[in-house]
């Protein structure tokens, strides 16, 4: 199974934003990578294409603070499941979810349109 | 000539100032661009009103002919496009249909379809013609509404008031484009200077030809005073704040009507901004 997760700049922490995270920490049966996220940049609509690439990459899970309407509901099409983190450490959220430790993200904002 | 009239901060002014502008000139048009929450019609209680659909363009795909080449996903700069299991999708309040999509299909399985998303509304006030973009509920854009209304207007020779929308985003900016002057309404207030300095930044940005009206003044507030000064900006008329005019507004009365010394307020700002001869 596929596990993904935003990364803050420093690579090691969760990112508290989904669709502006800067990298994607991706894991996968012991084996992990970590790629930039081409939506980081986006004018806007950040969420639906950084949704789109984690479901090109095969992600099956995404491990996150928060997350949008709009890019769950690409989630929901592509049957990826959304959970939420639990303190900062992007490591610990990996083994917390392998054990079951983590719940489904129940929550999905409205877009932020512009406000940072 | 095209007045706009804006003021950042909601509830300083716009409407009170664009209705009886509009009053005053006797021949004009009136054009409510603040399509969220329009209300210069309860003021000028326009009379043959006609209604006008406004329609956006939405791309629609045949699936049949979609090869899932995803050029369409690619181009789309507001990412507003997805491709997922094989099925491409459209989010609609993030489209700005553009109709670059269809463009870039080499299959032609892309077709723009048109989508309500409020109306106009079209009628008159003795020589005033007044129009009313109305956005409807929980869309995420009145820019189309507000150039369709912008629109209906474009052949009338004589003065045309355009009641912007608060904030200084999009949807100003489309009201604004193709003004010859802009009357910004300012709140003698922290938080009306704050959003003044917003929309005045963004008026000289495009280079219009800019005046203040100062409204609801009990005294004057001296960091709008002096940037005024600074950045020379005519300060054409100070509006008191008062009951009697609040009391006005309250029951949709235009203040020119009701008012002698009103109406002459808002001859002399037409007057010295040019919209009406004195």
């Amino acid at each position: 199974m596929k596990i993904a997760i935003p990364l803050d700049e420093n690579q090691t922490e969760v990112c508290v934003t989904f669709g502006r995270a800067p990298y994607f920490l991706f894991a996968e049966d012991g084996k992990q990578e970590i790629l930039e996220n081409p939506a980081a940049q986006a004018q806007g609509g950040a969420g639906i294409k950084a949704a789109q690439f984690l479901v090109d990459q095969g992600a099956q899970v995404l491990l996150t603070v928060r997350c949008g309407q709009n890019a769950n509901e690409v989630f929901q099409a592509a049957g990826l499941k959304v959970y939420q983190t639990q303190g900062a450490d992007a490591q610990e959220n990996v083994s917390a979810f392998m054990e079951g430790k983590l719940a489904e993200l129940t929550h999905f904002h409205a877009g932020f349109h512009g406000i940072q | 000539m095209r007045l706009a009239v804006l003021s950042g901060k909601g509830g300083a002014g716009k409407t009170l100032l664009a209705v009886n502008l509009a009053a005053a000139a006797g021949h004009a048009a009136y054009v409510d661009c603040d399509v969220e929450e329009p209300n210069g019609r309860l003021f000028l209680k326009p009379e043959a009103v006609t209604s006008q659909p406004v329609h956006t363009l939405l791309p629609a795909f045949d699936a049949q002919q979609c090869t899932g080449c995803r050029r369409c996903v690619d181009f789309c700069r507001f990412n507003a496009l997805i491709y997922i299991r094989q099925v491409p999708k459209v989010f609609p309040e993030v489209c700005h249909s553009c109709g670059g999509c269809q463009l870039v299909c080499p299959v032609g399985a892309i077709r723009e379809t048109p989508r309500s998303i409020g109306h106009l509304e079209l009628g008159k006030r003795k020589d005033i013609r007044v129009v009313t973009g109305v956005l409807d509920p929980g869309e995420a854009s009145g820019v189309p509404i507000i150039n369709a209304a912008l629109g209906s207007v474009r052949d009338f020779d004589g003065l045309t008031v355009v009641d912007c929308p608060p904030g200084s985003a999009c949807s100003v900016m489309e009201s604004i484009q193709d003004a010859d002057y802009c009357l910004c309404v300012a709140e003698p207030t922290a938080f009306g200077f704050h959003n003044f300095c917003m929309v005045q930044e963004l008026c000289s940005l495009l280079g219009k030809r800019c005046g203040v009206v100062i409204n609801k003044m009990d005294a004057p507030y001296e960091p709008l005073e002096s940037f005024c000064r600074d950045h020379d900006l005519p300060i054409l008329a100070r509006i008191p704040y008062d009951p009697h005019i609040a009391a006005l507004a309250a029951q949709g009365q235009l203040l020119c009507e009701a008012d002698a010394s009103m109406a002459q307020q808002f001859r002399r700002i037409l007057t010295a901004i040019g919209g009406v001869q004195p």
